[in-house]
């Protein structure tokens, strides 16, 4: 049984996570490259209350419900995303971190610009659309 | 408070109001689904559509394709209500240059799926799982945006 079936209920809560992710992006103004840029150039810390928010809420809850529950409320699993760190995560994270600068735009906020309307935007997810086309093209099997 | 002002001149609240959103979409989607709510997967996983290539077909793409598919689709509803309820219905713009987006886009693209996540990824769920190749991850992407935004704002005085 794959623990990642999209069930009718799940891909409701699924859909309604992703909109809590999205109206938050853009609440926080994390749509605007001008905003990440200005803080990268340490002009408003802002972004830093946005990860730290978003980040203590995650910890809460994938310290908490484990414990809790046996199983989340719709079944399946607590998955877990082990994070490993080598070569791949450092160069990786470097490429990210120098995209990340050059255009303020990272994944989520280039999604969530579809929706904000923001035309211009469509330069950046196309190119990383085409990135992670290119990455794995280029990985070893 | 000074201090405040100088770290936040645009204010702070929706900064952190902003944040407490994400986290709790991440949180209802580990509550209910048992899922970790990563961002940049879906560049490779929907990839796993169009390509036979074995690297598109691991398991871990194949499993979870659909959802992160809906998921991002979520995030694209939230950004509309976002527009339409509080900001008017305007379509929004930046003057960041096109050949900055794209570039920088694809380095994006190419370097999140290298390290396996990106701000969501590494930032909000691997923090939050207190998981330390995140941290480092963090760290070095941190690091590369500073100099790069730097350097470029250096060169263009």
């Amino acid at each position: 049984m794959n623990p990642h079936a999209l069930t009718q209920p799940k891909a409701l809560i699924t859909l309604l996570a992703g909109a809590l992710f999205g109206f938050g992006l853009s609440l926080a103004t994390m749509v605007q490259p001008e905003v990440v840029i200005g803080f990268l150039l340490f002009k408003d810390w802002g972004l830093m209350l946005v990860m730290g928010g978003a980040a203590g809420l995650a910890m809460l809850a994938y310290q908490c419900f484990p414990r809790w529950l046996a199983r989340p409320l719709l079944g399946g699993q607590f998955l877990t995303q082990p994070a490993r760190w080598n070569r791949q995560t450092l160069i990786g994270s470097a490429i990210f971190g120098i995209g990340w600068g050059l255009s303020g735009v990272c994944p989520g906020p280039a999604i969530a610009a579809l929706g904000t309307g923001n035309t211009d935007i469509l330069w950046a997810l196309s190119g990383i659309v085409l990135g992670g086309l290119g990455q794995g093209l280029t990985a070893r099997d | 408070m000074p201090l405040i002002e100088t770290l936040f001149p645009l204010g702070w609240l929706h900064y952190l109001l902003g944040g407490l959103c994400i986290g709790t979409g991440v949180a209802l989607l580990y509550l209910f689904n048992g899922w970790v709510g990563g961002m940049s997967t879906v560049f490779s996983s929907s990839w796993s559509f169009v390509f036979k290539r074995s690297f598109f077909q691991q398991v871990r793409f194949l499993s979870s394709r659909n959802w992160r598919l809906v998921y991002a689709l979520g995030v694209v509803l939230g950004a509309l209500v976002w527009r339409f309820a509080l900001a008017g219905g305007e379509a929004q713009h930046t003057s960041v240059p096109a050949w900055q987006l794209m570039v920088g886009g694809f380095l994006v693209g190419y370097g999140a799926r290298l390290g396996n996540g990106c701000t969501s990824g590494h930032g909000i769920c691997g923090l939050g799982a207190l998981q330390l190749p995140s941290l480092g991850a963090v760290l070095t992407f941190m690091a590369t945006a500073f100099m790069t935004a730097n350097l470029l704002a250096w060169s263009q005085t």
